[in-house]
């Protein structure tokens, strides 16, 4: 049969030579080995401190958009809960009042909105699915929890901090979202 | 009575007191970090970092894992025999603990115009107590799988019991050709012989390399550490054990390991002989007490490379299986040990 690989070695079933039978050059041959491994530049990241880059494709943590003005961009057209196969995303529509412009940007929003952090799979369809570029994922990962209560993720944990009130937060949850969007421009 | 109270001199007993509490508190925190050091080795060989959260360069670890140690439930296994159950750890300790009595850890100090020899006692039987008291070692893990009474235990004890006494034979026969060299049995001898000429490593190569072969398997560390092989086994006869008792079993290995680093560092490579120094010529020039504290050092400074050596073999080589291991100790290690002592036998002879 013709070989997939040339990596493929034919088994050494020769007896073992005199050397190879005392051991004690091929213990002294792998202390080598170990030794030099002792001064080996580390794989290990030291995490909380140090992180790995993510890939720009990473699918974390979902965050609800605003606008560049600060209004929620969702509408509760229950898109992304259509998408959602896993069946973690729940919302309650509400109609905007008189007054509200300044918050949401549509005349119908979503007065609650929830996504089950134990149940997202973070596949990213309901990024796919917003018409309104009103949610995506973002490179964080959900944190460890004592209760399960606590992966039921409302609005207060989802949503983007304010553009025009805490610029520095939003542009640190905007992250290689906003480098994108530069690049864009 | 009272006659015999009086003839103890006061200040000798308050002095080798002292000594017994320094060398003892010594020997627990150099076990104490051995462990640090051996996770360390151990990363480092593997590409990794190691502990290096618990203080700065992790070296608060050992103290962290002492506690989580002291604060675990003690378990005893109600078929076990209690007695005997606690005992095993105990035994393992203080065996591990008593050799560190005839080591000479340094020249003499004076204290208050009182000449102090560094060494808790010179008996003229050194090289012997050393032997009686590490073969008693096994009783540790003999007993302690013995009580725990279970089969994994059991016979990790009886694996323990047969290499320690299979590997106590080369590791005799190699010491008595060294012993042949020093014509002396007793430890300040031997180092003093070898503070003025050659380290006896070179009158003995191969007896102690026979010697430090052995001195793995006596320590039960990798590539013997068949009683606790923990793939087999279980954890072998340490299974049972909870709490601090498990812990006294895994210090003992490391104070084993570093009291058989101090002995081959003081049979074989000049004890705690400043190399390349007339450790004479500095006493006059420096003093007593700063040439007994260096001498200190340089006995740790050597043995520290051996407790290494041990790491580093142990984080290479795997273990062996059963009968590689009998087979190396009875077919190997025996004959090797007997040719080398015919060999410096017929070296010595024109000498004396």
């Amino acid at each position: 049969m013709q070989p997939l690989t040339n990596r493929a070695k034919p088994v050494d079933r020769r007896p073992m030579t005199l050397v190879e039978r005392i051991y004690l050059w091929n213990i002294f041959k792998g202390m080598m080995i170990t030794l030099k491994h002792l001064f080996k530049r580390k794989a290990t990241i030291s995490y909380p401190e140090q992180k790995r880059p993510f890939s720009p494709v990473f699918r974390g943590l979902h965050i609800l958009n605003r606008d560049e003005e600060g209004r929620e961009r969702c509408t509760a057209c229950g898109l992304c809960a259509l998408a959602c196969p896993a069946e973690a995303i729940t919302m309650e529509a509400a109609e905007r009042k008189k007054g509200e412009e300044h918050l949401y940007r549509e005349e119908k929003y979503a007065a609650r909105y929830e996504i089950n952090m134990l149940r997202c799979i973070f596949c990213g369809l309901c990024e796919e699915a917003c018409p309104k570029d009103a949610i995506y994922l973002s490179e964080t990962f959900a944190p460890a929890n004592y209760q399960r209560k606590g992966f039921i993720y409302g609005k207060k944990d989802l949503l983007i901090p304010h553009p025009k009130e805490d610029p520095e937060a939003y542009k640190k949850a905007l992250g290689n979202r906003y480098k994108q969007s530069q690049n864009a421009n | 009575m009272h006659a015999v109270f009086l003839a103890i001199d006061t200040a000798f007993l308050i002095e080798k007191l002292v000594l017994i509490v320094v060398v003892i508190s010594l020997s627990l925190l150099i076990a104490m970090y051995e462990t640090w050091a051996e996770r360390k080795v151990a990363a480092w060989i593997q590409d990794r970092r190691g502990p290096n959260r618990a203080g700065p360069l992790g070296l608060l670890q050992p103290l962290a894992d002492g506690i989580k140690l002291f604060f675990k439930e003690e378990i005893v296994p109600n078929t076990s025999n209690r007695f005997l159950f606690i005992l095993g750890p105990a035994l393992a300790m203080l065996t591990a603990m008593m050799t560190s009595a005839v080591i000479p850890w340094g020249g003499t100090i004076e204290i208050f115009g009182k000449e102090v020899s560094l060494q808790i006692a010179d008996i003229n039987i050194g090289v012997l107590f050393i032997f009686g008291v590490v073969s008693m070692g096994v009783y540790g893990i003999m007993i302690g799988g013995w009580a725990s009474n279970n089969k994994f235990s059991l016979l990790a004890a009886l694996r323990g019991a047969s290499q320690v006494i299979s590997y106590e034979l080369p590791m005799g026969i190699a010491l008595i050709s060294l012993l042949m060299v020093t014509g002396s049995l007793k430890m300040s001898v031997i180092v003093g012989q070898q503070i003025d000429s050659w380290y006896h490593i070179f009158h003995a190569p191969l007896g102690f390399f026979i010697f430090l072969v052995c001195a793995f398997a006596e320590c039960n560390r990798t590539p013997f550490d068949l009683p606790e092989a923990e793939n087999e086994l279980n954890f072998g006869y340490h299974q049972e054990y909870s709490s601090m008792k498990l812990g006294f079993y895994l210090f003992a290995e490391y104070i084993n390991m570093f009291i058989s680093s101090v002995v081959m560092v003081t049979l074989f490579f000049g004890g705690y002989d400043i190399p390349f120094v007339s450790d004479a010529a500095l006493r006059e020039s420096w003093g007593a007490n700063p040439t007994a504290i260096l001498q200190a050092a340089v006995l740790f400074g050597k043995t520290a490379f051996f407790i290494f050596l041990f790491m580093w073999v142990r984080w290479t080589i795997p273990r062996f299986r059963y009968d590689q291991l009998m087979d190396l100790g009875w077919k190997k290690l025996i004959p090797l040990s007997l040719v080398n002592l015919v060999i410096t036998a017929l070296i010595i002879l024109p000498w004396k």
